[in-house]
Formats: C-alpha cells, sequence, structure tokens
C-alpha cells in the first residue's frame, strides 16, 4: 500500500475494532429491539409475529403513564437534591481543600468501591423500622410512631440520590477547579462583594460541570429500578421495573421493547435541549481536540 | 468587624456543609463494614444484634457466593482487557487524526452514556433472543460489559490524550525512530497513566454491574445477581463481609496506582500534566 493511502486509513483502523463492537452490540440491537417493539402474539402461544403492531407504543404509554411520571419526578427530585449537596461540597474541595484536595476526592468516589446493591442494601439498613434513624425521627416527633420510611418516596429517592451523587459531584469539581483564581481577585479587586463575585465570576464558570452533572445524574436515575426495588413498594415503581418485570418475569418482549424505546427516547428529547442551553462541546468533552 | 466576622461564619457554615455531605457519602459504607460483624438475629442483617467475628472467619460459608464472586473476577479481568485495549485504538484515532465523520464517531461513542443501563441491556437482549445464540451465559455477560465499559475507556484516554506534548513524539521521529517505536516507546508510556485510570474503572464498572448483567446472564450468576436473590430471601452477614473485602482492595489498588504514578512521574524528567503556562482565560459573559 502506498505510504500516503496507509496513513489515510489508519484512523480508521484504530477505530474499527471499538467502533465494530459497539456497531454489533449497542447500534444492531436497537434494531432488534425497535423489531420486537412492533410485533404481537403471546409469548405461549406461538410466540410473537412482526405486525408492525404500532399501538404498542401508544398502549404502553397509557398503562404505565403512571410510572413514566413517576420516574421523571423522582429522577428530577433526586437530580436537583443531589445538586444541592454536591454544588456546596465540591465549591469547598476545589477552593478550600489545600493539601486534601485529592483525599477528599477520593472519599468522594469510596461509594463506587462498594457494589451498587449493597449501597443500596445499606440504606435498607438506615432505614429499616426500629433502625436508629427511624426512632430518632419518631422520638422527635416528625415521623409517627407507627410512621416508616422504608417502603416510602423518601427512601426511594434518598436511595436514588445517594447512588448517583458522585456523578454529580466529580463534574462539578472538575469544572470548579479550572476556575482562574485571578478571575476571582479580579472579580474582588473590582469591589466586588462575595455574591457578586460567585454570581457572575464563578458561577458562570462552573456552569459545563453543573450541565454535566445534572445529565449524568439524571439520565441513570429516570431508568433506575435497584432503588424502587429494594427501598420502595409497587407503589414506588418507576418504569425501569416495568421494562424489567416486563421482559424477565412476564416475557411480554413487545410491551417491553417499545417502552424500553419511549424511555431512550424521552433521554434523548432531555439530551438535545440540554445540549442546546449548554453546547455540544461541554457535553461530549470534545474541547481542546484537534481541530 | 461584624462585616469579617460575618465572613467568618459563612466560611464555617460552608466548610460544615461540605463536611456534611462528605459524612453523608461515608456513612452508609461504614454501615456495611460496621454490619460485617453483627450477628444478626433472622435471616435478615439490618438490626445490630451483637459482635461477632463468625462472618469473617467463614466468608464464603454462604452457598453460592464463592463461584458467583469467582465469576465476577473473571469476567471484570477479561471485559477490562478487551475494553481497554479497543477504546485505547479508538481515543488515540480520534484525538490524533483528522479524518471524516469524526464528529459523528464522537456522538457515537457518546450515545451508549446517555442511554438508560435498562434500555442498553433490554436491546443486547432482544439481539440474542433472536440470533438465538451465543447461549445466555458467560460470553453473553462479556460481551455486554465489553461494550458498556468501552465508552467510558474512550472517554477516560481521550480526555489525557488532549493534553498531551506532541513534540516529544516528533522529537522521537526526528531521532529515526518508526512510527511503531514511537508509539511505543514514547506515546504509549506517556498516556499510560491515562491508560491505567480507564482500566481501572472499567474494572470496578464491570465488578459492579448488575442491571445489563440481569438482562443477559442466563443461569449465570455473577457477585450482584447473586445479592439480589439473596435480597428477598435472606442477607446474610457474609454479604457485608465480602463487600468489605472488594472495597479494601480497591482503595488499595487505588492508592497504589496513585503511588505509582507520582513516583513515575518524580523519576521521569517529563511532566506531562504540567500545566502550560496560561494564557488568560476569556472573560465570562456578564450575567
Amino acid at each position: 500500500m502506498p505510504v500516503r493511502l496507509r496513513k489515510a486509513a489508519l484512523p480508521y483502523l484504530l477505530l474499527l475494532p471499538g467502533l465494530g463492537w459497539l456497531l454489533l452490540f449497542f447500534a444492531i440491537p436497537l434494531v432488534y429491539m425497535a423489531f420486537e417493539s412492533l410485533k404481537s402474539g403471546s409469548p405461549f402461544a406461538g410466540g410473537f409475529q412482526l405486525t408492525w403492531e404500532f399501538s404498542n407504543y401508544t398502549d404502553a404509554l397509557k398503562d404505565y403513564d403512571e410510572q413514566f411520571i413517576r420516574s421523571f419526578e423522582y429522577a428530577g427530585l433526586a437530580t436537583l437534591i443531589a445538586l444541592l449537596i454536591g454544588y456546596p461540597l465540591a465549591y469547598v474541595i476545589a477552593f478550600r481543600g489545600g493539601r486534601w484536595k485529592n483525599a477528599m476526592l477520593l472519599l468522594v468516589i469510596v461509594p463506587f468501591f462498594v457494589t451498587y446493591l449493597i449501597r443500596t442494601l445499606s440504606w435498607e439498613t438506615i432505614l429499616s423500622d426500629s433502625g436508629i434513624v427511624v426512632n430518632t425521627l419518631q422520638a422527635v416527633g416528625i415521623v409517627g410512631d407507627a410512621g416508616r420510611l422504608l417502603d416510602t418516596t423518601v427512601s426511594v429517592v434518598a436511595g436514588i440520590t445517594y447512588n448517583f451523587l458522585p456523578f454529580m459531584i466529580l463534574p462539578l469539581y472538575a469544572s470548579l477547579e479550572r476556575v482562574d483564581p485571578r478571575m476571582l481577585e479580579a472579580g474582588y479587586d473590582l469591589y466586588g462583594r462575595r455574591r457578586d463575585v460567585f454570581r457572575h465570576v464563578t458561577l458562570p464558570l462552573s456552569m459545563p460541570g453543573v450541565v454535566a452533572g445534572v445529565l449524568l445524574t439524571f439520565i441513570p436515575a429516570a431508568g433506575d429500578f435497584i432503588n424502587a426495588q429494594l427501598l420502595g413498594t409497587p407503589k414506588q415503581y418507576m418504569i425501569g421495573n416495568v421494562i424489567q418485570s416486563r421482559y424477565l418475569v412476564v416475557n411480554d418482549y413487545p410491551t417491553a421493547a417499545a417502552l424500553s424505546f419511549l424511555l431512550m427516547a424521552f433521554m434523548l428529547i432531555l439530551v438535545v435541549i440540554w445540549a442546546r442551553i449548554a453546547g455540544t462541546e461541554a457535553l461530549l468533552g470534545t474541547e481542546g481536540e484537534r481541530r | 468587624m461584624s462585616a469579617a466576622l460575618r465572613r467568618r461564619g459563612l466560611d464555617w457554615l460552608l466548610n460544615g456543609y461540605g463536611l456534611l455531605a462528605l459524612v453523608y457519602l461515608l456513612v452508609p459504607i461504614a454501615v456495611i463494614v460496621v454490619f460485617s460483624f453483627n450477628d444478626p438475629v433472622g435471616r435478615f442483617n439490618f438490626l445490630w444484634n451483637e459482635f461477632s467475628l463468625d462472618a469473617w472467619k467463614h466468608p464464603f460459608a454462604v452457598q453460592g457466593v464463592g463461584d458467583a464472586l469467582k465469576t465476577s473476577l473473571e469476567i471484570a479481568a477479561m471485559s477490562t482487557v478487551i475494553a481497554t485495549a479497543l477504546g485505547t485504538l479508538t481515543a488515540l484515532a480520534l484525538v490524533r487524526y483528522e479524518f471524516k465523520g469524526r464528529g459523528p464517531v464522537n456522538f457515537f461513542i457518546f450515545i451508549p452514556l446517555a442511554t438508560p443501563e435498562v434500555v442498553l441491556g433490554a436491546a443486547l437482549l432482544s439481539q440474542f433472543l433472536n440470533w438465538g445464540s451465543p447461549q445466555l451465559g458467560f460470553a453473553t455477560i462479556l460481551i455486554a460489559h465489553v461494550m458498556f465499559n468501552l465508552s467510558f475507556v474512550v472517554i477516560t484516554v481521550r480526555s489525557r490524550l488532549i493534553g498531551f506534548d506532541r513534540s516529544l513524539e516528533e522529537a522521537a521521529q526526528d531521532l529515526g525512530a518508526t512510527p511503531w517505536e514511537t508509539f511505543r516507546l514514547v506515546t504509549l508510556p506517556l498516556i499510560m497513566p491515562g491508560v491505567i485510570s480507564a482500566a481501572l474503572l472499567a474494572f470496578a464498572l464491570s465488578i459492579d454491574d448488575f442491571v445489563i448483567t440481569n438482562f443477559n446472564s442466563g443461569s449465570t450468576i455473577t457477585f450482584p445477581l447473586f445479592i439480589w436473590g439473596a435480597a428477598r430471601v435472606a442477607v446474610p452477614p457474609q454479604i457485608y463481609v465480602i463487600a468489605t473485602m472488594i472495597f479494601l482492595f480497591t482503595v488499595a489498588m487505588m492508592i497504589l496506582t496513585v503511588w505509582q504514578q507520582r513516583r513515575a512521574e518524580k523519576m521521569a524528567a517529563v511532566r506531562p500534566d504540567e500545566p502550560e503556562p496560561a494564557a488568560p482565560r476569556p472573560a465570562p459573559a456578564p450575567a
């Protein structure tokens, strides 16, 4: 092969294995799922046939609108709480961390070192009836004597918030860390008060982190079903629970596939809107690439 | 005076809040460690009864947990190696070369990250069901894990490559190194920290994954699947013991890597992540 051609082909050759894998096991499966979502029939008598059953989508949306709405409510709430917890913490680490910066960052990702399911079981332990938290809250009178935390909306949202919190903190920290201290000094030199400097300098400069953090928290949160299953009851079930049980318990593949696509579509719409607001570069993390 | 006082009060408040947030992150982990020493009444390890070392003495006494852990470790190791290799090549192509379709490729790699895990798992299952092969089990779990790890590896390695000093490679080539030698002797050692972080991340994600595995596992049981099954019938303290062990192991690996990298960077004359002399950044638009 002539050298020039080989040079031109090189990037594609490098891409081939990785992209091939994603094509074969991510993109094409979506096509299969698309066909699956348009089938009708039953798992018992003769299986499912492709009949271009578009009503699967409207039926799924009608039957499970409650779980869809709940998913977005819980995920939105958890994202908001994570932002409220995560921003100040990221700020403290970035600007006050000093030589403890790396140690504190390590502590932020420590929860990731414990299996997700066990972290959730730990919340089951913490919030369990007659556990310390419930007893304390009962003594103070916030929770009634027969009241409980486990199997309520509170426990599910708390679990989701906790499990995805590091996804919020890390991008926040990354963007706050990059804020040039000289910019803040300039703000103070110009007689900005603290809150002015924060509002007009720090906050705008950390916006890419907020954007990425919100997305990284919201997406997995809205699709989650583990927290609702372990910390809630069917009254707290989210759309993930429905997809999981339709697929693996009831074997109702068409409905599950349709629900999956609806969920994915909602997510993509959100990402696109978000990208419009925030700019794709911050989103894809491609700033600074060779152009 | 009162302004200064208020300022200090605010400082304390903020630091305290940050500390509280850290505590919130760590309490559930502490609970797991503490409850691994519990001798629970009944089948669930949710209420403190009394201190016991039984679970630590016989961590694999619960039937099936050892096999599940072994399967998890095997899949994590294999998927890490494959995903790190493929992902590093992809990242190299994306950062180092200009070619047609780079934008779409970047986007394509981002989509799996923006897709809920249930959807990833369900789609892959649809394909396997239609193909009828391979039989759901070890192989399909491995395929799935490489798939969801790839994007993470690409993004991690890419972020390392972006801050990369190309003049070093040019120097190598000027000194007569072939492209392969340049890659092996210059590029690879320099991006190694990024590759290692990516591999660690992939390993952690793989050993932790439940949702996607759950869809594609057939009758094979990984450690998270074992816990899922256990969570409904009984949660023995052994599960907490193994979780604590994995936790300690990961922390040790992490500290070792950081320490190793520090040492390597100290020894090498070149420090790739030395900040460039900063150009003044553009001012933010006034709000």
